[in-house]
């Protein structure tokens, strides 16, 4: 028996091979609906492994750094740093700024680390390796930029009130919103958080210096230890914990809430946090739209076949005239239905796997995505020749015949 | 001869066909009664909208007749009701139909279009198409055997669709106007093509036309008018 339906593909070929770019774009587009998704949640791990912490101490009761503002002492790290199982810490300031560098405003989250020991590796939060240059060895302005950012190696770029030089580059750094990275030390990375702008600081030394209460006869010097109080950011978002070999990450994290008026969370909360969490709705909305995708992807490959049968309307009735069986003719239609699925998918695939790196943000296409992608893709089809059959087979043979 | 020792190719009785109910419904047919041997070519002719087409269609299982009885070969295969279960494949099997519009299969070459009837009957492909070009050798289209079907001249499809209708040695064709489309001459050459199977196969042949040109070659016409049939000698004139 010949294969009628590649017959019929080969007679129109330009037609159909059209028809599945088509269809390809748009499975295409779904793929990478999906991969941005993936690359949402990778991002979040991304971010959470190579902070290099075990635990992430913040203000108590919040979600933080991330997920919400937290604001701990810049000094409580020492009390963690006592506690059984805790190897290292880490003060991190996290900040999230629209920079604007070669032209372009991009937005960037500075990251403050501690850099008094580059010689280990730094302590948790710094980057954990570097695509170019060296790491940060003075305590003010330097940097180290995502690649993302744009940024070359010694180029100098003002952050806020100060230029930094750029020393070392890193890669796939970023926030969990995709926003690439920059390091500088934490004693600047505070100043660009807490600290006022200049009239807001003028304006609260005149307001500090107009207050009786500072300015009282016979005790010199209280207005300036005053003054020099709050002008000092004493403030970071987080302390990042690294255990000791073996200690347990649940008791440590229990040991600091108990202690010292904190919450901890460990690599596994915070994933919760980041993947699950902060990312919910935005998962919830590109679920939608793959829902949504698949929906018209299914309409749209059941119209075309639907409309590809009815354009052989006497052929089939002429099949059906000379005792061709039902199995016959809906097999022919629902093999044009899967070849269609097939291009598509495989244009889709491709064109994803082009435009996606186009894509500001991470575009992750996994192969099991792909995998699962090809498998609805093909029961999408097939459920959607199901129409197109149920009409081939009420056609009439006597059509054939006329009158 | 056929008469003494075979049953006839087609016989009808009293075959009734009313389309629609109601006060919408045609009797097309109404009842009708026609015997045709083996190796005859017969001539039906009538006016418009007499019921010719509804005939062939009822003969060929492809509409269900409303009353009377149907036997091919000496088999009922209607008698009030179908007494055969697969229709598609008595006509794969055992008509073959030509129709005033030769169609074919547009997305297959003209070989497999006649060889596609033997590959639906279980043949497998080098037989059928064995037998296709045997056919279109016959029918003087095997130098168009590799075609595509819309290259073709309207006489070569013509042709080609007869090919087609005897692929599976079906003992009976019903053939509806099938020079319609064609020039006089053209249409004697098929007419001529469809006595010389006639005579070489043993097939029982029917040809509803309107053609003056061919009518003459009839030995044997059946009249219809107002659904139903009276039989006449033809000329049966040499082509
Ligand atoms: N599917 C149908 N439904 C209802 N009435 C029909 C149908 N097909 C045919 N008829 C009617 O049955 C009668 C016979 O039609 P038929 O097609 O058999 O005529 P015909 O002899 O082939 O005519 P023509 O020479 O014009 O082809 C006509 O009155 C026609 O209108
Ligand atoms: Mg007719």
């Amino acid at each position: 028996m010949i294969n009628l339906a590649g017959r019929d593909v080969l007679h129109g070929w330009g037609k159909f091979l059209f028809t599945g770019i088509g269809l390809g774009l748009l499975i295409g587009a779904t793929l990478t609906m999906a991969g941005v998704f993936r690359g949402m949640v990778d991002d979040g791990q991304v971010l959470i492994d190579n902070s290099g912490a075990d635990l992430w101490v913040v203000q108590q009761g919040t979600l933080g750094p991330y997920a919400e503002p937290s604001s701990i002492r810049d000094d409580a790290w020492r009390g963690i740093a006592g506690i059984q199982g805790v190897a290292e810490t880490g003060n991190a300031a996290y900040l999230t700024i629209q920079m604007a560098h070669a032209g372009k405003d991009t937005r960037v989250m500075i990251v403050g680390i501690e850099v008094d020991r580059p010689e280990t590796g730094g302590r948790p939060g710094a980057p954990p390796y570097l695509t170019a240059g060296r790491p940060i060895l003075q305590g003010h302005y330097e940097a180290i930029a995502d690649e993302r950012t744009g940024l070359a190696l010694g180029e100098r770029v003002k952050i806020r009130r100060h230029d930094y030089t750029v020393v070392g580059l890193t890669r796939r750094m970023v926030s969990s919103s995709g926003d690439p990275m920059i390091f500088v030390p934490l004693k600047d990375a505070q100043e660009i958080q807490f600290l006022k702008d200049n009239d807001a600081l003028v304006n609260e030394r005149a307001r500090t210096a107009a207050n009786p209460a500072f300015n009282r006869p016979g005790i010199p010097g209280l207005l300036e230890a005053a003054q020099a109080s709050v002008s000092q950011a004493r403030s970071v978002n987080t302390v990042l914990v690294r255990l000791a070999p073996g200690a347990d990450a649940e008791a440590v994290a229990g040991e600091i809430q108990r202690w010292k008026r904190l919450t901890a969370y460990t690599k596994a909360q915070m994933e919760d946090i980041l993947v699950a969490k902060l990312i919910a709705t935005s998962a919830k909305q590109i679920g939608m739209f793959l829902v949504i995708l698949a929906i018209v992807t299914a309409a749209i490959v059941a119209f075309i076949i639907y409309t590809m049968t009815l354009a052989k309307v006497r052929e089939i009735a002429v099949l059906k005239l000379i005792g061709a069986k039902n199995r016959i003719i809906a097999g022919m239609i629902l093999q044009q239905a899967l070849a269609l699925g097939v291009i598509g998918f495989l244009v889709g695939r491709i064109a994803a796997g082009l435009w996606g790196p186009a894509f500001p943000k991470y575009v992750l296409l996994l192969p099991q995505d792909a995998l699962s992608g090809f498998a609805i893709v093909m029961t999408i089809c097939a459920l959607a020749s199901s129409v197109a059959i149920r009409a081939a087979l009420a056609i009439d043979p006597a059509e054939a015949i006329g009158g | 001869m056929d008469r003494l020792d075979n049953p006839p190719a087609i016989c009808l009785t009293g075959l009734k066909k009313r389309y629609g109910t109601g006060d919408a419904a045609v009797d097309a047919l109404k009842g009708v009664d026609m015997t045709i041997w083996p190796g005859e070519v017969v001539g039906l002719v009538g006016p418009s909208g007499s019921g010719k087409s509804t005939l062939l269609k009822c003969l060929g299982a492809v509409i269900e007749p409303t009353a009377g009885r149907m036997e091919l070969a000496g088999e009922v295969i209607y008698d009030d009701a179908w007494k055969i279960p697969d229709l598609r494949a008595l006509r794969r099997d055992r008509i073959g139909f030509v129709f005033q519009a030769p169609y074919l299969i547009p997305f297959l070459d003209v070989t497999d279009n006649v060889a596609l009837l033997p590959m639906l009957a279980g043949q497998d492909n080098a037989a059928a198409r064995k037998r296709a070009l045997e056919l279109l050798t016959a029918l003087d289209v095997r130098h168009r055997a590799g075609a595509q079907v819309s290259q073709l001249s309207g006489g070569e499809q013509q042709r080609v669709a007869i090919a087609r209708s005897l692929a599976n040695h079906a003992p009976v064709i019903l053939a509806d106007e099938p020079t319609a489309p064609l020039d006089s001459e053209r249409a004697l050459t098929v007419v001529r093509i469809l006595n010389d199977l006639a005579r070489q196969y043993r097939t029982a042949i029917i040809v509803v036309t309107h053609d003056e040109k061919i009518i003459p070659t009839f030995k044997r016409i059946y009249h219809i008018r107002d659904g139903r049939t009276h039989e006449e000698a033809g000329e049966g004139r040499a082509i």
